[in-house]
């Protein structure tokens, strides 16, 4: 068995080599190059552009405006106005022009030249200005949940309660910054359109570009072999991509956009900052009799889209309580849209549950784990239904033992090294586990070699290498011996890489091609059977080692294919979740333990050692696994100590937007990590027994530090990041 | 990015007898083509200083002599800095990050520009850049800007580390002008403060450049340190850092230098701290009386507002640190 083995990542060596070709890498003939050009206020309209100092600059090839732009079908599409089809501003930095020039260097040149003046009108640059506007969303988690939730009666349960908490958490906006930047290079043959552009949904891209621009879907090509890094933000097609391919048919040649690292902040979503607003009773033993989370979260006008951070779903789940209560609501300001970023609802969500969990351990004199493990929950308390699978249990008491969370004294500031502060904490994660309809194909070559085919994208999560290590296992051969195609909209359709669903949803696919595959082998092998098979039936063969083996003697892949004369023989399949998931909660869960060291004097917060037990399912490949619990639990360091796009509230323009001075942890930052798989499959979902783990890991991180940093002390911080000047007081 | 002409002459002299208005040199470029890049600066051309030989650490009559060419992490890694002058060498290595530090030089640190944040980027105001624009920082996100030296037009900090320890060091600069050779000024004369005109940062007239920079010796030199408090472990520009430097003996402060960096619209000396120390027994009833002045007169623009207490802690870990 390949699955389970920790082997290496099949697309490493690419990466490392710099063989890996990402989007803005390719390179059609006669490409030219353009360049954005975006507001300076937040509201408003555009009262003109001045292009002719722009125009006459060497190179220029045109310079689009909403003035000059083609008209776009905008049905359906869920980011509207950056695309040049009005004159209204709805934020600082929204696209109003675009350059195209022969090279880079002269659209640069160019689009500083471009002169836009403005109508400015009054904006809403903060959500707190406009909190009396809060509205409930339009379009609540794609309609797969309400935004408000009740069972029992909170408030009754509240008021009589023996002990309550109540406390206001935020979150910033934060922006997920991967390290390769948003690019697409465009180029239309008539009107088929090729584009390949930094995506986490190929086929995602491939309808809206097609809507867009009124082709059928069939006449448009999208190719994303490799994404260095989207976390969110290249999850939709957002304007930049949809421009190029505005730019490339305006002038009539391929078009290549990169957007830059300061355009990252205006051009592809973003973390909406939260209020979040958490009741929590409970009776004197801890047994909760009573969660209340309210969540507001900012989002762009409505003329942009709409999108509704989801910071509540977990409380509805996550423990046994008899009187649950969320809300969601939205506040319409002059920013650009939001959008998923890692874990998104519950990254946010769960640093305020958690925190309110830990304030309530205090209240109550309980060890936090303690409290947790008091309120367990056996069945989803909204839905009611039962968990598909659940390993929490095992994950708390792993990861409490691995940690030594037994030696946490009670009182905050009671742990030192020398006049060092030391504090733990711990919370919980949990993340939904998600799956779609998915398609793969597997080809046998004349070569023996088996080419595993899926409309899949890999974001850096290991897909290449899950596809390979099941059609390997199932086929009977080795690694070497299969190459995987994804990031193609030719190949056979799979659903965007997020919601840490990739592997749910890809997977039974490969594996069901790869089964059906391997009974054509059995019935091509059986048609002309060696002698000394006699009546061999498809019971007596089995497939190793690029063999049919049969009894005493065998047939190889590539006799097969070739005597048959095909250029390869290939099965097919089309995957659904399983009608029982329905009727299933499922998600993935794990404990994060943290130690942090305070200074006692300067109060910078330094986190000192990790240990995070997770039950992500079943384990398919440990090593790229591992890497993405590592990831996460950075990626949480970096939301809880230092993440935050920091607005200038007169303009609503972004005061930090590069990655100098938008800070994200460094290697200095980040202790040894211990990570524990509980492995708890969840055979309801996928008869592989997989959760997602992209996601997973991250939440709950920012909470456990939060409660370390009250640990070590005394003071409680409930708004991100924590910096040091929150805790000079 | 404006298109621009690079030339590359030889030695001092050639680059000087080249230099015309419009023009920028440009070191290790670390800082220059980010600015460039942004369209903060414009320059018409650019002069390589590269070839002009002053790329050498060498002591003079026991004073340091560092070329304006030679790379932070030449400096940093210096054997006699790193004993007679340590603060230079701690405030390099905790500067920037090991790729930025083998390109910057030390006349490019220390005319590096301000991380304000509104400067360096065009779409925003800013009296520095465009004098009379306004300045929205005075309003807007200023925690990270300047409590000290600061005007109601300005109130952006210098970023650079190495500046701090220079200061604390009475450092002083040779600079060489086109037509009217070389002077020594101290850098406590080098850089201006805002005022009402935040755009001249410096006494640099046009053309003319930073050829050396001597640092004298002292017993306070050999027992200098450098604290830099910041948002993440490293790679990130100071909240508040202090250079000290104390000569001790007989358990009596016999001189004290303190410079801030983070905190000030130019490296920050605080004299009546070090007057406070002078004569002194060196125990922590001292540091702590003399730390808590180390405040005194700064300015707070709102959320910069911690930085004022974070100062006086910074100074004391400082003092106590270099006298343990
Ligand atoms: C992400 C990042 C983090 C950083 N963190 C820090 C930090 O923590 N601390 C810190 O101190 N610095 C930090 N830096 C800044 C870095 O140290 C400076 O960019 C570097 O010192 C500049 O040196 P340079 O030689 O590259 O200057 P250049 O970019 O070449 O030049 C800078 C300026 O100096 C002028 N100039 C250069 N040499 C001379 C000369 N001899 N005479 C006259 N004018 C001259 C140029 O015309 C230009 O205006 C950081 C930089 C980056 C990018
Ligand atoms: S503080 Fe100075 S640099 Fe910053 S915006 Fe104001 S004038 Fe410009």
């Amino acid at each position: 068995m390949i699955v389970g083995q920790s082997i290496e990542r099949l697309d490493g060596r690419l990466k490392v080599t710099g063989r890996a070709r990402y989007a803005a890498e390719f390179k059609p003939p006669n490409m030219a190059h353009a360049v954005l050009v975006q507001s300076t206020v937040a509201a408003g309209t555009v009262a003109g552009i001045d292009t002719t100092a722009a125009k006459a600059m060497p190179g220029v090839l045109q310079i689009m405006t909403s003035a000059n732009a083609e008209k776009l079908n905008l049905k359906g599409a869920s980011v509207l106005q950056p695309l040049l089809q009005g004159n209204e501003i709805f934020h600082n930095g929204q696209h109003v022009a675009i350059v195209i020039a022969t090279t880079l260097q002269q659209a640069q040149a160019a689009a500083a030249r471009v002169r836009v003046r403005y109508n400015p009108a009054e904006a809403v640059t903060m959500m707190e200005a406009a909190l009396n506007q809060a509205s409930v969303p339009r379009n609540f988690s794609n309609g797969r949940a309400e935004p408000d939730s009740r069972t029992g009666d909170p408030d009754a349960a509240m008021t009589s309660a023996a002990v309550r908490v109540e406390a206001t958490y935020t979150t910033p906006i934060e922006h997920h910054n991967p390290m390769e930047p948003h690019a697409t290079i465009a180029s239309w043959d008539g009107d088929r359109l090729t584009v390949w552009t930094a995506t986490q949904g190929i086929s995602g891209a491939q309808l809206t570009l097609a809507s867009l621009f009124g082709v059928p879907k069939e006449n448009v090509t999208v190719i994303c072999p490799f994404v260095g890094g989207g976390f969110g933000c290249k999850g939709t097609n957002w304007p930049p991509a949809t421009l190029t391919a505005m730019a490339a048919r305006e002038v009539n040649r391929p078009v290549k956009l990169e957007v830059t690292r300061q355009q990252m902040f205006t051009s592809n979503g973003y973390r909406a900052r939260t209020i979040q607003k958490l009741k929590l009773a409970a009776n004197k033993d801890g047994k909760l009799l009573a969660i209340q989370h309210d969540g507001l979260a900012q989002t762009s006008m409505p003329e942009v889209g709409e999108f509704a951070e989801a910071v509540g779903l977990a409380s509805r789940m996550l423990y046994a309580c008899p009187n649950i209560g969320t809300s969601h609501r939205v506040v319409a300001i002059n920013q650009g849209l939001p959008t998923y970023m890692r874990a998104p609802g519950e990254a946010s969500g769960m640093f305020a549950l958690e925190s309110a969990m830990d304030e309530l351990a205090v209240r109550l004199a309980i060890d936090p784990l303690k409290l947790r493990l008091a309120n367990y929950a056996n069945a989803d308390a909204t839905s009611g239904k039962p968990f598909s699978s659940k390993g929490l249990r095992e994950c708390y008491e792993k990861g409490a033992a691995a940690f030594g969370w037994q030696r946490r004294t009670q009182a905050p500031g009671s742990m030192r090294d020398g006049r060092v502060l030391i504090g733990v904490g711990m919370a919980t994660a949990t993340y939904p586990t998600n799956r779609s309809p998915a398609s793969a194909q597997i080809r046998m070559m004349p070569d023996g070699t088996a080419v595993v085919r899926s409309g899949t994208q890999d974001i850096g999560t290991g897909t290449y290498t899950t596809m390979a290590q099941i059609a390997a296992d199932v086929l009977g051969l080795p690694l070497e011996r299969v190459r995987v195609e994804l990031g193609d909209s030719r190949l056979p359709p799979a659903p965007g890489s997020g919601g840490s669903m990739t592997t749910a949803s890809v997977l039974p696919a490969v594996q069901s091609a790869a089964i059906q595959l391997r009974d054509k082998l059995f019935v091509l092998a059986l048609a002309r059977p060696p002698a000394a098979w006699g009546t061999a039936a498809k019971s007596d063969l089995r497939l190793e080692n690029g063999v049919v083996q049969g009894p005493g003697a065998q047939v190889s892949f590539i006799d097969l294919v070739t005597r048959e004369a095909v250029s390869f023989v290939e099965a097919a399949a089309d995957v659904n979740p399983d009608a029982a998931s329905k009727d299933h909660s499922s998600h993935a869960f794990g404990a994060q333990f943290a130690e942090v060291r305070v200074d006692p004097d300067l109060r910078t917060v330094k986190v000192s050692r990790w240990v995070g037990a997770f039950d992500c399912g079943r384990v398919i490949s440990p090593k790229t696994a591992r890497s993405q619990l590592i990831g996460g639990i950075v990626f949480g360091i970096g939301m809880a100590l230092m993440e935050e796009t920091r607005v200038d509230a007169e303009t609503g323009r972004t005061v930090n937007a590069n990655i100098a001075d938008y800070l994200v942890p460094v290697n200095a930052d980040v202790p040894e990590i211990e990570t524990i798989f509980v492995e708890a499959p969840d055979l309801v979902t996928t008869g592989l027994g997989v959760k997602g783990i992209g996601e997973l890991p991250m939440v709950g991180v920012a909470a456990a530090i939060a409660n370390a940093v009250w640990h070590a002390t005394g003071v409680r911080i409930r708004d991100l990041p924590i910096r040091l000047d929150k805790l000079l007081v | 990015m404006q298109s621009f002409e690079l030339i590359r002459p030889r030695g001092i002299d050639g680059i000087l007898s080249d230099w015309h208005p419009g023009d920028a040199f440009i070191a290790g470029g670390t800082d220059l083509l980010q600015l460039m890049k942004n369209d903060v600066v414009a320059p018409e051309r650019l002069t390589d200083l590269d070839n002009s030989d002053l790329h050498a650490i060498s002591l003079v009559d026991g004073s340091l002599h560092l070329g304006a060419l030679a790379t932070m992490a030449e400096v940093a890694a210096h054997v006699d800095v790193k004993r007679e002058w340590p603060v230079i060498s701690q405030a390099l290595l905790l500067s920037a990050s090991p790729q930025v530090r083998n390109m910057g030089t030390v006349g490019g640190n220390l005319l590096q520009r301000t991380r304000c944040g509104y400067f360096r980027d065009v779409g925003f105001d800013c009296n520095k850049r465009r004098p009379g624009s306004g300045c929205p920082a005075l309003r807007g996100d200023n925690r990270e800007l300047a409590i000290f030296g600061g005007s109601s037009h300005c109130i952006a900090t210098h970023p650079s580390d190495l500046p701090v320890a220079l200061m604390a060091l009475d450092a002083q600069l040779d600079l060489a002008a086109p037509g009217s050779g070389t002077r020594r000024l101290p850098l406590a004369q080098f850089y201006r403060l805002p005022g009402d005109t935040p755009h001249i940062e410096t006494a640099l007239r046009p053309g003319e450049m930073i050829t050396n920079v001597v640092v004298p010796p002292g017993p306070h030199a050999r027992n200098s340190l450098y604290v830099k408090v910041r948002d993440r472990t490293s790679f990130a520009f100071a909240l508040v850092s202090a250079a000290v430097g104390l000569a001790v003996s007989d358990g009596v402060i016999r001189d004290a230098r303190i410079a801030l960096g983070g905190v000030g619209a130019m490296p920050w000396r605080l004299p009546h701290v070090e007057a406070a120390l002078r004569g002194q027994r060196a125990d922590t009833s001292v540091f702590e009386t003399a730390a808590a002045r180390a405040g005194d007169g700064a300015i707070s623009a709102g959320l910069n507002k911690f930085k004022i207490e974070l100062t006086r802690r910074t100074v004391l870990r400082a003092l106590r640190t270099v006298a343990a």
